[in-house]
Formats: C-alpha cells, sequence, structure tokens
C-alpha cells in the first residue's frame, strides 16, 4: 500500500506557491491509478515522490510500512517502486537489450542464474523476447519503452510508477505501452500508477486522479472522474472527440449521459435517446 | 551523412571466435599487437596473413566488411606510404627529376602499409565478434586487480557502456540538429576556416544542452534502478574461461613463435 | 509556389548489406496556396521525403521541380531554396541555440544576408505570427516552457518568410493547450498569409479538421491521395494502411450503419453536434 499524508514539495524556496500542495491519497496493492493533469500541474513531481528520487518538504509518503524521508529505506523502496520515464532514449542503460533488462537485477547483486530467469520472464511479460539480442537504438519508440519496462518488472517491483511513459511516442507505440501496461496489471498483479494527459489512457484504470495546480480535484472511478467535461477541459485536458459531441449534446438539452469514451458506447446512447423520443 | 560511419560494430554470430572469453582476445590482439611490429620479413607478414585469414574464415566475418573497417584508414596508409616511398634515403632504384626512390623506400612502404592494414583488421575481427558489453566486462575483468590501489576499473568500464550506448543516438541527433540549422539557412560547407567554425556554435549549443538533458535523466533512471555502483553487483553473464580459450592461447603462440623464429631466418 | 516530385527515390546506406528504401518512387505536387496532409506510419518515409523538399537530401533518382524549375540544377542554389521553403523538424525546441530569443530568431533572416534592423522586424512579425509576448525577446530561450520553446523555433522558421511550410508532427510531446495554441497558430498562417502548407501528423482528428489534401504513405510508397472527404470515407480500408479515421467519424459511420441519416463527411465535434441535433429535431417531427 502506498499512502501520502499531507504531502507538500516545492523545488524553489525562494518562488511562491507549492508544486504538491496537500496530498493525500492511497493507492492500494493491485490497483491501477491514472493520475492526470496538464504540464505543470504536479503530476510528475508526485510521481518522483513515490521512490525516493524527491523527498516531502511536509508530510509523508509511506510504502508499505517505510517512510521514503528515511535515508536507509532508499534502495529498499526503489526496488519495491519500479520507476520509468517519458525519453525512452534516456533510461536504456546498455547497447543490448537483454543486458539493459538485467541492469536493475545485477545493482541488486542478484545471482547470474536468477538473473537470466528474470530478464526471461520480464522480456516475456513485455512481448519483447524476440528482441532480446537487439541494440536498443535499433528499436521503434514504443518498443524501446517496453524495454525500459521491462527492466523494471525484472527487479520485481510490487508498484510501477510510469511518468508519461506514451508522449514521445506514435499511435501504434502508444498502443502497445498501453497494453503492455494493462496486461502486468491484469495477469502478474503489478500496481500501477500511470502519469499521463490522455484521457483515454486513463480511462483503462480502476481509478483516475486528476490533479491541478498541486492538489487532487478529482479521485474517483473514470466514469465519474469523466463525468464533469467542463472540468477536465477547464484544466486543459484532452478530452475525447466522443466525449466532447455527448457533452454538448446534453447541453442542447438531449438526455444522454456524456461520461462514454468510446464510439460504439456513444451510439448506444445516442441511439437509445433518439428511440425515446 | 553522418549515418554512414561505423564505429566497432558489432556483427552477431556463433562461431568459435565470438564464443572465446572477452579477456583471451584482448590478450591476444596485444600479443598480435606486438608481433606485427617485431616482424622483419615477408615470411613473417604472409603467416600473420594467413592467421587473420583463419581467424576471419572460422568467424564468418563478410570480406566486404573489413574492406569497409580499412576505408576510414585509406588516406592514412596512402600518406604514410608515399611519406616512406619519396622520402626514405637508400640505394635508388627509380629517379625522375627530384623523385628518386629507394629500395629501401619500398620495402619500408610495404612493410608499414601492411602493418597499418593488418592492425585495423585485427582490432576490427575482435569488434565484429566481441559486442561492446562483453568487450567492457572483459576490459573491467583485465583491469579489477588494478582497483586495489585505487584504479577506477568498474567507473571505466560503465563509462564505457555508455557512451557505446549512446554514440549511435548522439550520432542521429547531430545529423537532425545539422539538418534543422541547414534549414534555417547555415551554411557548413564554404566560406573561411573562421566562417565554418562560427557556423559550428549552432549545432554544439544544442547538442551540449541535450547531452547534459539525457545525463541527467539517465542518471535518474541508473538511480531509480537502484544503481550504486560497482560495489556488490552481479553480472548477467559472468565471464569465464573455458577450454575453447586455452585452445586459442596455444594456437596463437604457436603461430606468434613461428613468425618471431622467422625473424632470425 | 508550387513544387512537383516526380517519381523520387531515396536509399539509405546504398550498396551495404543494411540498404533500406525510404522512399520508393514517388510523385505528387503542391499547389499554391494548398493545405496538404501528410500521414503514415514511422519508418513509412515521410520524414525522408519532406527533406527532398528544400534540398536537405538529393534524391537518389526522381525529379523536384520548384516552380517549374529543376532543384538538381547545377544553376540552383540551395541556399535560397530553403529560405523559401522552410521546414519545421519533429521537437524543433532542440535547434535552439542563442542567449536571447530574438537573437535565435534572427538567426535564418541574418543567413540571408538581411540587416539586423531587417532580421529584427522579421523576428518581431514572427513572434506576432506565433503569438509569443514580446516581452519574451530577451529572455533566453533555454527558460521558457515547452510550449513556447516549440514557438519560438517555428518563429525562427517563420522569419525567413518562406513561401510553403512544412511541419513535421508540430504538436508532438505538448499537452492539449500547447497543442492547440499551435495548430491554431498554423490554420491562421495559411489563411490570412496565404501560406502553403505540409503538416505531417499521427493525429488523423487534427487532419481532418485542417487540411484540404491528403497523401498517406506506407512503405515508402503513396499508398493513398485525394480530398479528406475521399481519403476518410474509405473508412474501414483504411485499417489496410494501418490508419485510423477520426473518431467522431467513426461514431457517426456507427450511426449510419444503424440506419441513422448522417452526412458521409463529419469530422469535426462541432459539425457532429449540428447533424446530430438534426436527428433529434426529425424524430422529434414524427411523433
Amino acid at each position: 500500500m502506498i499512502e501520502t499524508k499531507n504531502l507538500k514539495f516545492r523545488y524553489d524556496e525562494e518562488k511562491l506557491g507549492l508544486v504538491l500542495d496537500d496530498i493525500n491519497l492511497t493507492i492500494k496493492d493491485g490497483e491501477f491509478v491514472a493520475v492526470l493533469g496538464h504540464n505543470g500541474s504536479g503530476k510528475s513531481t508526485f510521481a518522483k515522490q513515490l521512490n525516493a528520487v524527491l523527498m516531502p518538504l511536509g508530510g509523508s509518503v509511506c510504502i508499505d510500512g517505510i517512510y521514503t524521508s528515511d535515508e536507509k529505506n532508499l534502495w529498499d523502496i526503489r526496488s519495491k517502486v519500479g520507476m520509468v520515464f517519458q525519453n525512452p532514449d534516456n533510461q536504456i542503460i546498455a547497447s543490448v537489450v537483454e543486458e539493459d533488462v538485467a541492469f536493475g537485477p545485477e545493482n541488486l547483486g542478484i545471482a547470474p542464474d536468477e538473473i537470466r530467469k528474470r530478464v526471461d520472464f520480464a522480456l516475456k511479460a513485455v512481448d519483447m523476447e524476440k528482441h532480446r539480442g537487439a541494440a536498443p537504438h535499433n528499436l521503434s519508440g514504443g518498443q524501446k519503452q517496453r524495454i525500459s519496462i521491462a527492466g523494471i518488472i525484472a527487479m520485481m517491483p510490487k508498484y510501477i510508477v510510469l511518468d508519461e511513459p506514451t508522449a514521445m511516442l506514435d499511435p501504434k507505440g502508444r498502443k502497445e505501452v498501453m497494453e503492455t501496461i494493462k496486461f502486468l496489471n491484469r495477469e502478474h498483479k503489478i500496481t500501477v500508477i500511470l502519469i499521463t494527459h490522455y484521457m483515454e489512457e486513463a480511462a483503462k484504470a480502476d481509478r483516475v486522479v486528476v490533479m491541478e495546480k498541486g492538489k487532487v480535484i478529482v479521485d474517483d472511478t473514470p466514469e465519474m472522474a469523466f463525468a464533469n467535461v467542463a472540468l477536465l477541459k477547464d484544466v486543459g485536458l484532452d478530452v475525447p472527440q466522443v466525449t466532447d459531441l455527448m457533452y454538448r449534446l446534453r447541453g442542447s438539452g438531449i438526455n444522454v449521459h456524456h461520461n462514454l469514451l468510446d464510439e460504439k458506447a456513444c451510439a448506444d446512447e445516442i441511439v437509445r435517446a433518439l428511440e425515446e423520443k | 551523412m553522418l549515418k554512414d560511419i561505423t564505429i566497432g560494430q558489432y556483427l552477431p554470430g556463433n562461431s568459435v571466435i565470438h564464443r572465446l572469453d572477452p579477456r583471451t582476445k584482448i590478450l591476444l590482439i596485444v600479443a598480435f599487437l606486438i608481433v606485427l611490429f617485431t616482424v622483419g620479413n615477408f615470411a613473417g607478414y604472409l603467416a600473420l596473413a594467413l592467421f587473420l585469414f583463419a581467424v576471419n574464415k572460422i568467424a564468418k566475418v563478410p570480406f566486404k566488411m573489413l574492406v569497409k573497417s580499412l576505408k576510414p584508414l585509406l588516406f592514412f596508409v596512402i600518406f604514410t606510404a608515399v611519406i616512406n616511398l619519396f622520402l626514405t634515403r637508400g640505394e635508388p632504384i627509380f629517379k625522375w627529376g627530384i623523385i628518386t626512390i629507394t629500395k629501401e623506400g619500398v620495402r619500408l612502404t610495404i612493410a608499414m602499409s601492411l602493418r597499418l592494414i593488418f592492425l585495423v583488421i585485427g582490432t576490427s575481427l575482435l569488434t565484429y565478434t566481441t559486442s561492446p558489453i562483453v568487450l567492457t566486462d572483459g576490459i573491467e575483468s583485465l583491469f579489477r586487480p588494478l582497483s586495489k590501489i585505487g584504479f577506477p576499473a568498474h567507473e571505466i568500464a560503465m563509462m564505457m557502456t555508455i557512451a557505446i550506448r549512446f554514440i549511435p543516438t548522439i550520432i542521429d541527433e547531430t545529423d537532425k540538429i545539422m539538418k534543422a540549422q541547414s534549414a534555417r539557412g547555415s551554411d557548413f560547407e564554404s566560406g573561411s576556416l573562421i566562417h565554418r567554425a562560427k557556423a559550428l556554435i549552432p549545432i554544439l549549443v544544442p547538442l551540449f544542452v541535450s547531452a547534459f538533458r539525457r545525463a541527467d535523466d539517465l542518471a535518474t533512471a541508473m538511480e531509480c534502478r537502484c544503481y550504486r555502483g560497482g560495489e556488490g553487483r552481479t553480472k548477467l553473464k559472468a565471464i569465464k574461461m573455458k577450454r575453447i580459450d586455452a585452445g586459442a592461447f596455444l594456437i596463437s603462440a604457436a603461430v606468434f613463435a613461428v613468425v618471431i623464429v622467422m625473424n632470425w631466418l | 509556389m508550387h513544387i512537383k516530385v516526380e517519381n523520387l527515390v531515396y536509399k539509405y546506406m546504398p550498396g551495404t548489406p543494411f540498404e533500406h528504401i525510404a522512399v520508393d518512387d514517388v510523385s505528387f505536387e503542391i499547389k499554391k496556396g494548398e493545405f496538404v496532409g501528410l500521414i503514415g506510419h514511422t519508418g513509412s518515409g515521410k520524414s525522408t521525403l519532406i527533406q527532398h523538399l528544400n534540398g536537405l537530401i538529393k534524391p537518389w533518382s526522381g525529379k523536384i521541380f520548384v516552380d517549374g524549375v529543376d532543384i538538381s540544377d547545377k544553376e540552383v542554389k540551395l541556399h535560397e531554396l530553403r529560405f523559401k521553403v522552410g521546414i519545421v523538424f519533429q521537437y524543433p525546441e532542440y535547434q535552439l541555440f542563442e542567449e536571447t530569443v530574438k537573437k535565435d530568431i534572427m538567426f535564418g533572416p541574418k543567413n540571408m544576408g538581411l540587416s539586423d534592423e531587417e532580421a529584427e522586424e522579421r523576428a518581431r512579425e514572427a513572434m506576432n505570427l506565433v503569438g509569443l509576448d514580446h516581452s519574451l525577446a530577451e529572455k533566453s530561450p533555454f527558460e521558457l516552457s515547452g510550449g513556447q520553446k516549440r514557438r519560438v523555433a517555428i518563429a525562427g522558421v517563420l522569419a525567413m518568410q518562406p513561401e510553403v511550410l512544412i511541419l513535421d508532427e508540430p504538436a508532438a510531446g505538448l499537452d492539449p493547450h500547447g497543442r492547440n495554441e499551435i495548430l491554431s497558430r498554423i490554420e491562421y498562417m495559411h489563411k490570412e498569409k496565404n501560406m502553403s502548407i505540409v503538416l505531417v501528423s499521427h493525429s488523423m482528428e487534427d487532419i481532418a479538421r485542417m487540411a484540404k489534401r491528403v497523401i498517406v504513405m506506407k512503405e515508402g510508397k503513396i499508398a493513398a491521395e485525394g480530398s479528406v472527404h475521399d481519403i476518410f470515407k474509405k473508412g474501414e480500408s483504411l485499417k489496410e494502411i494501418n490508419l485510423d479515421v477520426p473518431q467522431i467519424k467513426r461514431l457517426t459511420d456507427e450511426l449510419r450503419r444503424r440506419g441513422y441519416d448522417l452526412p458521409d463527411d463529419i469530422y469535426t465535434v462541432e459539425r457532429a453536434h449540428e447533424e446530430i441535433l438534426k436527428l433529434f429535431e426529425m424524430e422529434h417531427h414524427k411523433v
């Protein structure tokens, strides 16, 4: 369980205003939580608090009962909470895929045959076994990002925090990465915290947290979180075209649900409303 | 343009040469280079050529790739050849105006050219058959005894690993920045030397800014993966000397011995 | 300015085991004042293709004519062509290098041989075009936000006042706010300055909304070409070339399939809203 209590943070003492302002969140084991927010909402800073890359200025972050603020827990926390970053090029260390995946376990001092097992397992989990001998710079963005995820999986973390892992990918890569994340959560019961500004991605989560100006403004199921389209547009989030349409229809006095994200569900809903008339 | 450069390119394979311990290969290449520079007659060169040829055959490295590795050095080889050919004193065999070619000159030219070519082919065979990571592991392992006296063996190996990983990325990036600046009218090809040096600023500044950002990101990513130096680290592939390594040492030693003995004949 | 490409072929590393045909026998035209959308997957050759249009790379074979002149002709100064055909690359903020925003934007105009005053004037205009506040002119470009940096970089190309502007994923990596800002500026330049635009994008929604004509690339070839309507009406068959139609189009197609009378060229939320409201009115009259 991850628990933040009155978490406060700012980068620069001189500047006024907190980047994280009194955040209280509890993330249960096995959950898939999406943290939505535009650039500068504090969502990436929040992510970095979860594995002690940054430390709280006030309040606390507690991972399975261990506080991130205590220096001696550092490696314990980092092997429990894995982190995947935005730029796939800047987090791959080795020039051969499987060597990179092995990097984490090697740092943990695990025996070679156990590392081998973990690397095979991790590559299988992200469906990249075929590319084990490839050079990362020859892979697509989506593939590189899956390698980064495998590198984290190989450390056998309980939690994975992904900080906008799809922001630099094309639609195909984005899809691959999202499928991988869902798979890991569903099949391997890894707790996922996905930082994103795409509503479509957040829709795949069990729970959506919306951040704005360092505060949590929504914390709910995707259906409920997306009911307030006006608010989401206001805080600069990307609302899918069909969700936007349903919202506008409702504004024109048509009785449709507007928290729907895919076109099939929206079509059903419009047909239902039309027939109701 | 920059994409055509191949530095220390590894050609994956499963030959005996590929499977040798990297330390074996590094030590043997060092021995090979020493022997190469002591060779005094053509029989010796012939023996070393046959040795390289055999290694190449076993490793199944395409001949084309060897030629390719020689290309960047072609200018250097020709340059030294010309210098040696025209400036070596001795018994003239050809005279035309101020140009004199001597017997010794011809000898030296051929010897130096062969040495350079063999040097490149030998080291290329090493990099073609050894993945950069394994090579780095080998170097780290060979230098490890020195870490007792404070030699940073692990750190150097890690730096090499990262450098190897990022060379293609940085080359790509340089290419992109050059194109972006060309699209804004930068001209790198004409003008005086000072002009050309100035034209590099719009490339170097963004390149450094980006390199620092990458370094920062990478350092964070490494820490997140629990990197804390070489202490207590294990390896996915622990390198181990095997029987084939003993074989390689014996065969190479025999060849080198023959070459050295031939020097006295 | 009119660009015509004829049977263009480009190979990477020809004659090596790594040889790869990036652009394979491609022909098309871009007319004066057109807005063309160029779509295709990563690796479909679109980035390589656009670099040919201002002579950054030379074709392996085939010809490129700009206003009827073959640009491979020795008489043509590629240097000058680059001021007429502006290219904004992906993540263009990575090309910023000067101490101040203004100086960076002036880089192109100065390379054109303009005086300091003229270049400054151009920089000022370009800042207006991309909607950058003049108070930023003396700041270091490295201090700005991601969206602002992107706009400085685009202004750097615009300051050369090109007749054709090619943008490779100009909104990539920006949040919705930054994205809308950039895209609406591009529309403005097209409409108000009559600039020809080639927009490379993965977003079918953006292409359908902004472009008039669409070129679809796949594996180095042109897989489809035509008006926005010509391309997206094919609907499901676009999947064969691995492309999606805009989401709103998929919704209206689904409603059409279920027997509702909707036009088949709806690509924007505004239009869908309008047309679906009509449906409700009709249902209302039936009763």
